[in-house]
């Protein structure tokens, strides 16, 4: 378990660099909007990173029948619920109940 | 004020999560204090528990959160009046606050409005992880599975990041680096797709801008429909 010291630095770091990104981009508004480049990375990067964060929350699912099986299907069940109803709250408990359940099941 | 609700059951998970993982409950109204930025936090439970180094940390923080430089475009902080109360409004930007005031009347919108907004919104999502955090506590033993609702989260936040652009390459290309990724036998792999994939997106910027450099001589003299949908409108003005 982490120290009580290293989790209060980590948070403060966290903070610091979710504060910044807020907050500086107000001082200089008129050049940010002007930027083509910035306006592309805004454009594109929302959905990779997410895609990436995707795999690395599955990264560590061990790829045998009984690890993979259940986090593909899950996956599919929230993509699917979500294309389908656009709700995000269904999407998410739907997976995530989808997955708990085939767990206990092959466990 | 029904505005922003939808955190609460999305905090009450975090708080779940973060007492199951064998942090000690009150960590949990911690976690949404200083990090308060939803997807984030879910990400840092395991970040931290692992005692990532902290420059990573703050690259991920970095990569995760580059998109609010954008909220700043838009967001009437002009309307929020004092030091403190613009501090708090900047601090507590969050996608969900950005939304609720991107989708109201501009007229409708005052300092005092957008500030109660934001406040509602920290307040649903902290009250739900704390909430969260206690009823982990009362759960016998370990749900096993339960964090399958951060992938799950993270699933559906590309779904509507793609659904905005409806661009296909891009999240290929993102795949694509996250599965090198995998292959890189190193500690980093958020910092070496993440960065894989910015190199990638910067080519693609590049390549996007010396084509269009190209054609715009093409394109001018023949103007048959200068209204053409397809045209890079966008750039026309320095091409």
């Amino acid at each position: 378990m982490p120290s009580t010291g290293y989790l209060l630095g980590a948070l403060t770091v966290i903070l610091v660099v979710t504060f910044g990104l807020r907050a500086l981009p107000f001082a200089f508004v008129a050049p940010v909007r002007s930027s083509s480049l910035l306006r592309f990375l805004g454009a594109h990067m929302p959905v990779g990173i997410m895609v990436i964060l995707t795999v690395y929350t599955l990264a560590g699912t061990p790829l045998t029948v009984a690890g993979a099986a259940p986090a593909a299907a899950a996956l599919a069940a929230s993509i699917g619920l979500h294309l389908w109803r656009s709700h995000a709250l269904v999407s998410i408990i739907g997976g995530t109940g989808l997955y708990v359940l085939l767990v206990q099941l092959w466990g | 004020m029904a505005v922003g609700f939808g955190l609460f059951p999305l905090g009450l998970a975090f708080g779940v999560l973060l007492s199951q993982s064998g942090l000690a409950w009150w960590w949990a109204p911690v976690f949404s204090m200083m990090i308060y930025a939803g997807s984030l936090e879910f990400l840092a439970i395991g970040l931290l528990l692992a005692i990532t180094p902290l420059a990573q940390v703050a690259l991920t923080a970095f990569m995760v959160n580059f998109r609010h430089v954008f909220y700043a475009l838009s967001f009437p902080l002009h309307k929020v009046r004092g030091p403190l109360a613009r501090t708090y409004s900047m601090y507590a930007l969050t996608d969900e606050s950005y939304a609720v005031t991107a989708t109201r009347p501009e007229a409708e919108l005052t300092g005092g409005r957008v500030l109660g907004i934001q406040m509602f919104c920290q307040l649903y999502w902290v009250g739900g992880g704390l909430a969260g955090a206690l009823v982990g506590l009362a759960i016998p033993g370990r749900v096993e599975g339960l964090d399958f609702a951060l992938t799950a989260l993270f699933a559906v936040l590309a779904v509507d990041a793609f659904r905005v652009r409806r661009d296909i390459p891009t999240p290929v290309l993102a795949l694509a680096c996250a599965i090198g990724a995998l292959f890189v036998p190193s500690g980093a792999f958020l910092v070496v797709a993440m960065g894989a994939f910015t190199v990638v997106l910067l080519a693609r910027y590049g390549v996007r801008r010396t084509r269009l450099r190209r054609s715009a001589p093409r394109v001018r003299p023949s103007t048959q429909d200068a209204g053409s949908p397809d045209g890079p409108d966008a750039r026309k003005g320095d091409a």
